[in-house]
């Protein structure tokens, strides 16, 4: 019979891997925003993801409330032992929101373009260190005695959670790019489709490092799926989801390939997540290792937060699916767009 | 050791006071304003006088401004408790974990699906359901400060948990009845007073906008009916300030006595107490040097203006907090909460006729009074914050004790510099945006297209 605290590890997985899905887009396009070739086309970006960047961010900050509440002892390890990078994903996020709330407000050029470089820098900075923070997560960081992060700033920045870091960067921009090919048209998509294999080589070069680098340095991480081959399914579905990315771009089916690579997304957190279970922060002295157990609140609270839970998730996937509903199509231009 | 001036506590203290309180200049703009727009909207719908989807729009816009920087400066809160807190987030995760995630599931995605609906669904949606878009932000941002206020509430008054130690020697609070946690002995009082100030903000802010336009003599008709609707709300939420701020007092004086001490200024242990109109505190003598009023401050808490009232020498020294800041906090925001009742009664008196709108210095009084509520909003959270220490969570764990024991004050200094440079430019773009908003006006394109033909 599964356990509250292995549905809560599945719940804030649930709300950091739709995170992932959703923001991730958003971020992608903030990567890709430099390149594009005129104010128009950036309006036309914006406003693509314009009504609905605010809605997905509050995937991460629900799920960092579900992480306090759930976990609180992995919130207050990782949030202070990654302090300066946490800070600085704070301020990557202040920039992104603040950066496409303003950049329309004046017509100067000089204003727009700060805005440009802050709302891609922001997005490709705020991807990196997501990524570099579930680098760690894998890796395994120093826990002292007291449960405390006992590293400093240079143990996060290690060569593996780099890896990650870049890797996360790659996938949301080919993400991105994607969602881009199905809001626009004409000679803003013809654009965004010139950039698509780019994106996918980078990424698959990426996917296949770490990959590798996983295979090689944390092998438990496939534990649990040599303990159930039926698990194996996880991996494979990845692969072929990300495959068929270029398939699907190659023959027009733009729906498919954004699918695909939602999928890819969705795939890569759920192998973390089977390679992690069910540990949450692997430490550096195993026995220290923060786990779904050792790490909960008690389970009348998990309990609690299930029923708030299941009152909360019905209505959060009714409104995300209206909204996503409501401005489907291709994006245009009005007198209230960005 | 080293001075206070860099040590980690002091200088977590700041980021937090730093962040809360430059967030909280926008999340009762969000309430107040959500409220406003319910108005407006609901206003033209009945009466399709288009006036009032121009007024709807002008400040939907104004609205989408305050929002995202509350949102992008919400989200640092949301983070701050672990990277700052984290002994703190370990002592409290299973108790105010859930409020906070409570907020995420219920206000935040509701909130921020229907804002897109209000920006940029005009010609997307019908007017009813556009109106209903309208309404769910506006109960959305509510919710928010429900569940806000409900997990502060819980660390001036908890209930509803008990303390658990476990084979590490490690403390913790557990919930044990999650609506007594929810409805802690303050959360109420707490919650409606903070709504009722959040709403009285919402109201000032646009008269500010009306009576602006009214001295400079533009948009005149816009105006007048901003004014109208600004004005009601005034009124009802001043008010409501005063009774909800008295009822909240009245719990202090239950349930966080040497809060409630240092409020107000009472110093003997047990007498019969004064109340101080204004005064200024001697902390090192424990003395009040100001007006005061006899037996006044008894009076309104117990009905018997000879009952004694606990005073700062009835408690340890050690569990007190700073009492001057605490005093004047207190006084000045009863001071501007008092001057607003009787702003908002004037404005209505001088309605009938529209004498209000040849008033010109009343409209100017009106013009600066959207400073107000703000200060009041912060002076208030500066009372029930500052006046809870030495506690982090009252009674229970004291504010040193939450640090996080893997942060050390360089990293604290720098996040500090950092989010001190941010917040000041992001309050300067603000108030840069919001001027040219309000120097553009409502805009032609506002009316609905057949009022547009017709003028």
């Amino acid at each position: 019979m599964i356990d509250l605290h292995t549905i809560w590890f599945l719940l804030v997985g649930t709300l950091l891997a739709g995170y992932a899905v959703l923001d991730g887009f958003d971020l992608g396009v903030g990567a890709l925003h430099l390149f594009s070739q005129s104010d128009e086309q950036r309006r036309l970006f914006l406003n693509a993801i314009g009504p609905v960047w605010d809605g997905n961010e509050v995937w991460l900050v629900t799920g960092a409330g579900a992480l306090f509440a759930a976990f609180p002892d992995v919130y207050a390890t990782v949030f202070s032992g990654f302090y300066v990078p946490m800070i600085l994903l704070l301020v990557g996020l202040i920039f992104r929101a603040v950066a496409i709330e303003f950049r329309s407000k004046q017509p100067g050029p000089r204003w727009r373009r700060s805005w440009d470089r802050s709302f891609s820098i922001a997005s490709v900075g705020s991807s990196l260190l997501m990524g570099i923070a579930f680098g760690n997560v894998i890796w395994g960081i120093p826990i002292g005695p007291d449960g405390e992060f006992s590293g400093s700033l240079l143990s996060v920045l290690n060569p593996y959670a780099l890896l990650t870091g870049v890797t996360t960067v790659a996938l949301f921009a080919m993400h991105g790019a994607i969602y881009l090919v199905l809001k626009t048209e004409g000679e803003a998509q013809r654009m965004v489709k010139g950039w698509i294999n780019n994106t996918i080589i980078v990424f698959v070069i990426c996917y296949t490092t770490t990959t590798m680098a996983t295979l090689i340095y944390r092998p438990e991480m496939t534990a649990l799926i040599q303990a159930h081959p039926g698990l194996f399914a996880l991996p494979l579905a990845t692969m072929l989801a990300i495959a068929n990315v270029p398939r699907s771009m190659h023959h027009g089916w733009h729906g498919w390939a954004f699918i695909s690579s939602s999928g890819a997304v969705l795939g890569l957190f759920g192998l973390v997540g089977v390679g992690m279970f069910p540990m949450l922060v692997r430490a550096a002295d195993p026995a220290r290792s923060l786990t779904i157990y050792t790490s909960a609140s008690s389970p009348a609270t998990l309990a609690i937060m299930l029923t708030i839970a299941l009152i909360g998730i019905p209505l959060v996937l009714a409104y995300t699916v209206s909204i996503y509903w409501i401005f489907r199509g291709k994006v245009t231009l009005d007198s209230m767009s960005y | 050791m080293r001075g206070p001036p860099v040590d980690v506590a002091f200088l977590s203290r700041l980021q937090f006071a730093l962040t809360i309180g430059f967030h909280y200049i926008y999340p009762p703009l969000s309430i107040g304003l959500g409220v406003l727009l319910v108005a407006m909207e609901g206003t033209y719908l009945v009466t399709r006088n288009p006036i009032y989807q121009q007024m709807t729009r002008f400040f939907v816009r104004v609205f989408g401004l305050t929002f995202a920087v509350g949102v992008a400066t919400g989200i640092v809160m949301e983070f701050e408790f672990g990277t700052n807190w984290a002994a703190y987030s370990r002592f409290v995760g299973d108790v105010f974990g859930s409020a906070l995630a409570a907020e995420g599931i219920f206000a935040f995605f509701l909130e921020s699906g229907f804002l897109a609906l209000l920006l940029f669904g005009w010609n997307k949606v019908g007017p009813r359901v556009h109106f209903l878009s309208t309404v769910f932000v506006c109960l959305g941002a509510h919710f928010s400060a429900i569940w806000i206020v409900v997990a502060n509430s819980w660390m001036q008054t908890p209930a509803g948990y008990h303390l658990v130690t476990d084979a590490a020697g490690r403390t913790r609070a557990e919930i044990t009845d999650f609506w007594a946690l929810v409805f802690n002995p303050s959360s109420v009082d707490r919650l409606l007073h903070t709504i009722v100030a959040a709403w009285s903000t919402g109201a000032f802010f646009v008269l500010s906008i009306a009576a602006y336009y009214l001295v400079t003599r533009r948009h005149e008709a816009f105006a007048r009916a901003t004014m109208r609707i600004g004005l009601a709300l005034a009124v009802i939420a001043s008010l409501a300030s005063l009774v909800t701020g008295d009822l909240s007092a009245k719990g202090v004086a239950r349930h966080q006595p040497e809060k409630f001490a240092a409020m107000e200024g009472v110093m003997e242990a047990s007498a019969p107490a004064a109340l101080h109109v204004l005064g200024w505190v001697d902390e090192a003598n424990r003395h009040v040097v100001g007006i005061e009023i006899p037996g006044l401050l008894s009076w309104m808490v117990t009905g018997d203006a000879s009952a004694p009232i606990p005073g700062v020498r009835a408690f340890p020294a050690g569990d007190l907090p700073p009492l001057n800041m605490t005093f004047q906090g207190f006084h000045l925001m009863v001071a501007i909460g008092t001057a607003l009742v009787g702003l908002s009664l004037a404005g209505v008196a001088l309605l009938p006729g529209g004498r209000l709108f040849r008033s010109r210095w009343l409209l100017r009084v009106f013009v600066a009074a959207v400073l107000g509520p703000q200060l009041a909003n912060q002076l208030g959270w500066m009372t029930a914050e500052v006046g809870r220490q030495p506690w982090i969570v009252y009674k229970l764990m004291r504010t040193a004790e939450g640090l996080s024991p893997a942060v050390k004050g360089p990293e604290v200094l720098f996040s500090l510099v950092l989010f001190t440079a941010i917040y000041l430019l992001l309050f300067v773009l603000f108030l840069f945006l919001l001027d040219e908003k309000i120097a553009h006006g409502p805009l032609d394109g506002d009316l609905p297209a057949d009022a547009r033909h017709r003028a």
